[in-house]
């Protein structure tokens, strides 16, 4: 990613969009002010206004799950939503799901040693929508994993080693 | 669980370490197709034809050019018409499928382009482009296509491999054979004869990562291109192409890829972006919506195909007739050649006639998918298999054990087979627990077997010795199955220092030597093969340094664990840090370079056991427990090498239940989303158990064979068979959909 130089073209930017709103959006324990158009989803506000691509876009109908965020804790699929309505809420995306610079959260901890991804492309939204799943029922069984993660698609895995990952940082084995 | 045929005693081999990318991946830091944020960067959009097939009459561009922040608008114009300039037909059909020329062939094939200061300026620019189009009749299928008096989507097209060259032009690109024996002896010859017909579905990749392009021209004419695919140098030499440019003026670095199985080979963003970037003057980015992954870009073919086969009682096949026809979409060039070599390569079959077509129809133009054409023409022939051993009371792996191929058998396609491990997958599964467990009420087991070539082709690697005697392994094969993993498993081997102390890059086209496509399942076959050979010259070198330190002959010294030894041990042992931080003195910095066309490709073999539960009422399938096993040769990284296994097998039960285009009598795509183009989702599939086999390739240093595709050849037959074992019917459509399954049921009640 190359940000920086050229301001002129990203003012010239801004001044061609049309009605703009203000919106205070506290994201992963920073809180931005933006003016933003109303039709701006969410993802698009968090990938392009901010920067933080690590939020993914894989079917724009809320149907693929790599968009997943966490807005006031809980998960949302940012194509779903409007930026505008997170102004005054609190969003976690996956570059802030780390505790600190140095660890990892344990659900990415999981994943990366349960070999819980191959492309990685749905992984940050995998990653967000099991750490929801865990909140909500700690100790799941093989098959409230599979349909707590229904909504987020991974076309590489066959989910064997997603599934395996989540029960992991459940504290469980796979039998 | 692994059959392991030898264990060399590999210290990184055959080992499961933490991912080389992991990290990058779970925290977000990975940058895909669609995360290049350039300065001054505009966005495109694309303008496609609402029509299946039609002639352009004009395209008027002056709404959207005067629009607010559009910087540039392109239509075919902008692009050489390299029928004009010799290009080849392969380049003409490239050209054209990048950016209609006179007729549109599909719904979704692009028009026109526009770039502007936002997405949102973009997507209402190309809205108000206004094409006019004379609607032409459309053929959608092989039946359509195929039939007299059908409309033609391309006036020239006259049938390769008929003899003599047709008198009329067709919509069938070409037709393969491939023959041996005396079909009638044959069939005479057995004691049950089995006939069916067989279609399938164009399915799509779905890869979760949609096409995107981000692209930066200079005025000079080069341009550098971001995009996420599966061969940058292929994409650089495709863009260079339609542009009409030297590939030697566009870079290209490939960014991580969010999937591929095939489907991202083929250049569609990336020509577009460059142009609109050099209109503009600024850099590009082109993203695809799913809709328009769906609509425009690369599914598999839909099918038709007959099989009939001869058994003897014994359980001798005695001989096969295969027809196919294969859907390629708006351009030729279907899977229909590999099908046919594919089709009947897991048995010796004295008399067979395999006869393929190429057909096109107004559909997108097919791309290739995990195995290309393998899958269908299994479903077809692996069932077949069944219905036989079930018509002689033979189990269905020792019908399959017995006309397997093995190693010297005359394969189908021509060569005869070097070392194989088709029987040994084989019985694996018979062996296999899951194989003779208890089935319960509406639960039906099925087994089908598939074959792959692999294949081998061009790769170029360079490892450079850091000067603590670390190393960074240099490539350009995109990774899209864990070959950064494998190649630096196979370096720390050959190198003998820790896995940990390498890193393996995905460079550039201009840091790294050629490489093609990662497909194939070649990349750890040939690029590893690469990596070998430059580590080879590597410790070769290390030796002739430690040779000119101790001042002995370099026949003296061997490199063992890293480290430089003298054969009688009359010198203290040189480590690879040793000799790189002293590097400067015995003839500067260590490196190499190694580039080949690999040969000795290995052959792949998967045998899968799948078991359903058949719902009466809903006619909904369930495949509640799944076996593969398969041979990798040698499993370099075996947490991928599963892994592989894992999603062809996921895919395949998308392939067998769920999975279709379906368009209408417009010829218009009705379910291009993710909502009502349904893969599965993880409550769809069981837990997919594997067992790698590993019968070794005698041919490549560690004895890869690839293992990305075979995975996919053997599910729809697997669960088609279990479907029948548990509810005694016989699909022949795909996919086996609930409402197909009841009306069977229904057909069979009555």
């Amino acid at each position: 990613m190359v940000l920086g130089g050229y301001a002129s073209s990203f003012v010239l930017a801004r001044d061609e969009k049309g009605d703009t709103v203000e919106i205070s959006v506290t994201v992963n324990g920073d809180t931005k002010t933006d003016e933003v158009e109303p039709r701006t989803l969410l993802v698009y506000y968090l990938r392009e206004e901010l920067g933080l691509t690590g939020t993914n876009v894989g079917c724009d109908t809320s149907s693929c799950g790599a968009c997943t965020v966490h807005v006031n804790g809980e998960s949302v699929k940012s194509c779903t939503m409007l930026a505008v309505q997170a102004d005054g809420q609190e969003v976690l995306t996956i570059e802030g799901l780390a505790p600190s610079a140095t660890e990892l959260h344990p659900m990415q901890e999981s994943f990366r040693e349960n070999h819980g991804l191959q492309c990685g492309y749905c992984t940050p939204g995998m990653v967000m929508a099991a750490c929801s799943l865990l909140k909500e029922n700690p100790s799941p069984t093989e098959i409230e994993v599979r349909e707590g993660l229904e909504g987020n698609l991974c076309r590489c895995t066959g989910y064997h080693n997603i599934v395996k990952s989540v029960l992991a940082c459940s504290g469980q084995d796979l039998l | 669980m692994a059959v392991i045929e030898e264990n060399p005693g590999y210290k990184w081999v055959g080992t499961r370490p933490i991912r080389p990318d992991g990290l990058e991946k779970i925290t977000g830091k990975a940058q895909f197709g669609a995360d290049s944020i350039l300065p001054g960067m505009l966005y495109g959009s694309v303008v496609r034809s609402p029509h299946a097939h039609a002639r352009i009459l004009s395209i008027d561009m002056s709404v959207a050019k005067s629009m607010p922040g559009v910087k540039a608008v392109i239509t075919s114009a902008d692009f050489p018409d390299l029928a004009l300039n010799g290009g080849s037909a392969g380049d003409i059909d490239m050209s054209n499928n990048v950016m209609a020329r006179a007729k549109v062939l599909y719904e979704g094939h692009v028009v026109a382009a526009v770039a502007a200061n936002t997405r949102e300026q973009a997507k209402a620019a190309a809205d108000a482009v206004i094409v006019n189009y004379e609607v032409l009749p459309h053929v959608l299928t092989v039946d359509e296509a195929m039939a007299d008096n059908a409309p033609l989507l391309h006036d020239g097209m006259y049938t390769k491999g008929i003899d003599p060259k047709p008198e009329k032009p067709s919509n069938v690109a070409s037709r393969v054979v491939h023959e041996r024996g005396d079909l009638d002896k044959g069939f005479a010859e057995a004691d049950l004869v089995i006939e069916r017909e067989y279609t399938t579905k164009p399915v799509h990749q779905g890869y979760i990562e949609p096409h995107a392009a981000v692209a930066d021209a200079n005025s000079d004419g080069r341009a550098h291109i971001w995009c996420s695919s599966q061969g940058h140098f292929q994409m650089r030499a495709h863009t260079a192409t339609v542009l009409g440019v030297s590939p030697g003026t566009i870079k290209v670095t490939a960014a991580e890829i969010g999937g591929g199985f095939g489907g991202k080979t083929v250049v569609y963003l990336e020509p577009l972006a460059v142009r609109l970037s050099q209109r503009a003057g600024r850099p590009v980015k082109l993203v695809m919506d799913r809709d328009e992954v769906f609509r425009a870009s690369g599914p598999t073919s839909g099918t038709r195909i007959k099989v009939k086969m001869g058994v003897t009682n014994e359980g001798q096949l005695t001989a096969a007739d295969v027809w196919m026809g294969y859907e390629a979409g708006a351009f030729s060039g279907s899977p229909v050649g590999a099908a046919g070599m594919t089709v009947i390569a897991c048995y010796d079959i004295p008399n067979f006639f395999v006869e393929g077509f190429d057909v096109v129809v107004n559909k997108p133009r097919v791309a290739a998918y995990r195995a290309p054409g393998a899958p269908m023409a299994a479903f077809a022939v692996e069932t077949v298999m069944d219905e036989l051993a079930r018509g002689i009371n033979i189990d269905p792996i020792d019908l399959r054990l017995q006309n397997a191929v093995v190693e010297g058998t005359q394969a189908s396609y021509g060569p005869k087979f070097p070392r194989i491990g088709f029987v040994e997958t084989l019985e694996a599964i018979k062996n296999h627990p899951q194989y003779t467990a208890e089935l319960g009420p509406n639960q039906g087991r099925g087994v089908a077997a598939g074959f792959w070539f692999n294949a081998g082709m061009n790769s170029s690697a360079t490892v450079h010795i850091n000067e603590n005697g670390t190393a960074t392994v240099v490539v350009g094969s995109p990774d899209i199955g864990g070959s950064r993993q494998s190649m630096a498993l196979m370096a720390a081997e050959e190198l003998g220092i820790s896995y940990e102390n390498i890193k393996p890059v995905v460079a550039d086209t201009e840091t790294v030597g050629f490489n093609d496509v990662t497909g194939g399942s070649r990349v750890t076959l040939a690029t590893g093969a690469a990596v070998v050979d430059a580590c080879r010259v590597i410790t070769a070198d290390l030796r002739a340094r430690a040779a000119k330190t101790w001042d002995v002959e370099i026949d003296d010294v061997e490199w063992v664990d890293g480290q430089a030894q003298h054969v009688d041990g009359s010198q203290p042992p040189l480590s690879l840090a040793d000799l790189a931080g002293k590097s400067g003195r015995t003839g500067g910095p260590i490196s190499a370079t190694a580039s080949l066309n690999a040969r000795g490709v290995g052959a792949a073999f998967s045998t899968q056991l799948c078991d359903v539960e058949v719902d009466p009422e809903t006619g909904i399938t369930r495949v509640i427990r799944y076996v593969s096993a398969q041979d990798a040769g040698r499993a370099i990284s075996p947490a991928y090498v599963e892994g592989q296994m894992q999603g062809g097998v996921a895919q395949g039960i998308g392939w067998a239940l769920n999975e279709e285009y379906i368009h209408n009598s417009s010829g218009v795509m009705e379910n291009a989303s993710f909502l009502d183009y349904r893969i599965p989702v993880a409550s769809d599939l069981p837990m997919i158990d594997t067992v790698i086999v590993e019968v070794p390739n005698p041919a490549h240093p560690y004895g890869v064979r690839g293992v990305g595709e075979v995975g996919i050849v053997p599910p729809m037959a697997a669960v088609a068979n279990a479907i029948s074992d548990a509810a005694g019917v016989r699909m022949k459509d795909l996919p086996m959909s609930p409402v197909k399954l009841l009306e069977a049921l229904n057909e069979k009640g009555k």
